[in-house]
């Protein structure tokens, strides 16, 4: 039996000394073969064909490269190292034996390229210098490059790195509180610039959208009320906007829906279906309730006829994102992500088709800031997006610019005070504050800090006192920053009555 | 160039000079919206129904319009195959960021007898769009925080005759660098592709 066994031991080291036919190519033949193209590009080919493992082990194993070209790795693993060397060479293990020996046999080989090798080195010069050396040369215009001038800063590291919003600001004249009056938590709204999500009734609600939950809070009582939450909980709100004078309140949707709640009854009466994609911006005119959706189109809805689509208006070819019909409803005012203004007459000309009456190209961002002046019909305020940063006074009727301003920061959201003649715009990076400015040379009033992101949304109260904004950082926080001087508003009164007696005398 | 844009139809010259005339624009575009240049260097101008920046320096309008001249006869001839804009830093010489227009010729069309249908009004539509995307990538694009230059390189067919003034140079590509494809725009005749390419933000 032992004969037997020393047989079969003896056959198999046979074995292993033989090539083996369907084994993986031994390292020293996989690069002779890739040499060529390692000469190409050698990172990444010691990358792909030694990874730094392969490599320590030859060093520490100090064995000789073998010599047979038949000899199988396997081979060469089983054979014991001679750590320590032999009389001649001490320490193998310093010389990188194999890469001498790679060296040298593939100095003698002969360079001969196959034509498939060709390719494959041109389609490493398209990939590695983005077009053929053979096919292309690239030129420049001779000479010096033409530099900005000695000690010009780029203007957008100023903005970045600023302190404060420029514009002369001025002392303010009345007491602003700096802090928020109150601060509300709301979590999981969604920090998305395009929607807008807040707004406050004539009833001191101030309906927020927290993702696909609309809340009710009331200001004056403080309590909360859930209105309607979306089935589908991948569906979000994305718009929300009060009836003017009742308990009416529309809501627009992700998939594209504009639905009418009644609040009291916390019943939905209509849902109106005429988009194609999300409405983003919502805006009422009596009964009639605009809706701006990402696909640029705004759609008019009559809410007291079955038919409630009576008209699309498209002017923009991007996603709505501001919408305002003016105080006396004679226009409608769309700002859009194709950085666009188009001002909209409440009916169509005589072509039955709607046209905007002005549109207006200078803003360099997305408007979704949009805001009428409470006091003069034809004046409108827009701000735009982060590459634009820009608020812009417009007179819709001559379509001139009467003035505009850089807040250095995203314009997210534009108010008219009922109260005072100033305006008062929420931002986003760096400083996310509020700043109150005054119409019509807006100087900055005052600034008012405390959100830790951008402000999404504002809103303000029905008597004009309080600006609720809300902020990315999910907090509403509560501004009592237009109220209005005691002492003042009886001299006002004061003077309302004795004007109204001089008017009456001057009658008589 | 307003009666190229009022006759229906696309030739190889009126071709030329639409994409041209949107390279001038479009590399204003840059240097603006990139803070290359002071703001205050630039003035208004009203183009594919959009307001547009375009520089007032003298030199710096010389030198565009000396490259847009000359880049457009050679898109008459269709010898182009790429407008690139660099932008270096002065101080350190690096690479900051790169943005790729590649330009694809019909060199089947060999004159203007050639006459494609596309309305003006699409190309500028498409333009258009374009333009905007260029202005909105100030949103991602990292900030230049030091004093940049740019150099403006084009890729031509090897066989061309380098006129006088100019001279060859290396693709400049920005090392460690993120990518980001842009809208294309074609007149049937050329067809331009954009892309950005700028520094990767180590995080």
């Amino acid at each position: 039996m032992a004969q037997f066994v020393f047989e079969n031991d003896l056959n198999s080291i046979l074995k292993l000394d033989a090539p083996i036919t369907n084994a993986p190519l031994a390292r020293w033949q996989r690069k002779a073969k890739e040499g060529g193209c390692s000469s190409t590009n050698t990172s990444i080919n010691t990358s792909v064909l030694s990874p730094m493992k392969a490599a320590n082990r030859s060093h520490s194993s100090s064995k000789t490269p073998s010599k047979t070209p038949g000899k199988s790795q396997g081979k060469l693993q089983g054979t014991p190292s001679r750590v320590g060397g032999d009389r001649f060479i001490p320490s193998r293990s310093a010389m990188q034996m194999d890469v001498a020996s790679f060296l040298l046999t593939k100095e003698n080989e002969p360079t001969a390229q196959s034509p498939t090798k060709k390719e494959q080195q041109k389609a490493w010069a398209v990939t590695l210098n983005g077009f053929d050396m053979e096919e292309a040369k690239i030129l420049r215009l001779g000479g010096k490059s033409l530099n900005a001038p000695e000690g010009y800063q780029n203007n957008l590291k100023v903005l970045y790195s600023q302190k404060a919003t420029p514009g002369s600001s001025k002392k303010p004249s009345r007491y602003i509180p700096s802090m928020p009056d109150r601060v509300l938590d709301a979590p999981e709204i969604r920090n998305d610039y395009y929607l807008n999500l807040i707004d406050w009734s004539s009833q001191n609600l101030l309906a927020v959208a927290l993702n696909d939950s609309v809340y009710l809070w009331n200001y004056l009582t403080g309590d909360i009320l859930l209105l309607l939450q979306m089935e589908n909980s991948e569906e979000y709100i994305s718009s929300v906007s009060w009836f003017n004078g009742e308990n009416y309140l529309a809501v627009g949707t992700s998939n594209a829906e504009v639905q009418l709640w009644d609040v009291e009854q916390q019943k939905r009466l209509r849902n109106m279906v005429s988009h194609s994609s999300r409405v983003g911006a919502l805006s009422w005119n009596n009964h009639i309730l605009s809706s701006g959706s990402r696909t640029g189109h705004i759609h008019h809805h009559d809410v007291r006829v079955a038919q409630h689509h009576v008209a699309t208006l498209s002017g923009h070819s991007q996603e709505v994102c501001g919408l305002k019909w003016s105080p006396d409803g004679r226009y409608l005012a769309s700002g859009a992500n194709d950085n666009l203004v188009n001002i909209w007459p409440c009916v169509q000309g005589d072509s039955a088709e709607f046209a905007p009456v002005q549109t207006f190209t200078q803003h360099q961002g997305a408007v979704k800031a949009v805001s009428w002046c409470p006091w003069q019909s034809n004046v409108l305020a827009t701000g735009g997006g982060t590459s634009d940063r820009h608020i812009r006074i417009w007179n819709v009727c001559s379509g001139t610019c009467l003035n505009s301003v850089d807040t250095h920061s995203q314009v997210c959201s534009i108010l008219w005070s009922t109260t005072y003649k100033e305006l008062i715009s929420g931002h986003g990076f760096a400083q996310n504050q509020l700043v109150i400015w005054k119409y019509p040379t807006m100087t900055r009033v005052t600034e008012l800090k405390g959100h830790s992101a951008r402000v999404l949304n504002l809103a303000m109260s029905p008597d004009g006192c309080t600006v609720a904004s809300a902020a990315a950082d999910e907090t509403l926080r509560l501004w009592k920053c237009f109220e209005v001087d005691p002492v003042t508003k009886k001299e006002k009164e004061k003077a309302r009555n004795s004007s109204k007696s001089i008017i009456h005398q001057s009658i008589r | 160039m307003a009666g190229q844009l009022t006759r229906e139809g696309i030739t190889l010259k009126g071709s030329a000079e639409i994409v041209s005339e949107f390279f001038f624009f479009g590399i204003n575009s840059i240097l603006y919206q990139r803070g290359i240049y002071p703001p205050e260097t630039f003035t208004r101008a009203q183009k594919y129904g959009l307001t547009l920046l375009v520089s007032t320096d003298p030199d710096l309008k010389n030198y565009l319009n000396t490259v847009v001249e000359q880049l457009k006869d050679w898109l008459y001839k269709c010898q182009v195959q790429k407008l690139v804009v660099v932008i270096t830093s002065i101080d350190s010489n690096e690479i900051l960021e790169r943005w790729q227009f590649d330009i694809e010729c019909d060199k089947t069309v060999k004159d203007d007898s050639v006459v494609r249908e596309k309305s003006p009004k699409v190309i500028q539509e498409e333009i258009r769009s374009v333009i905007r995307q260029i202005t909105a990538t100030v949103t991602f694009l990292p900030l230049l925080e030091e004093a940049c230059a740019f150099d403006l390189l084009i890729y031509t067919d090897k066989d061309l005759q380098v006129p006088e003034k100019w001279e060859e140079s290396g693709p400049q590509f920005v090392s460690n660098s993120e990518e980001v494809r842009l809208r294309s725009f074609t007149t049937t005749i050329h067809k331009v592709n954009s892309m950005v390419a700028y520094k990767k933000i180590d995080s």
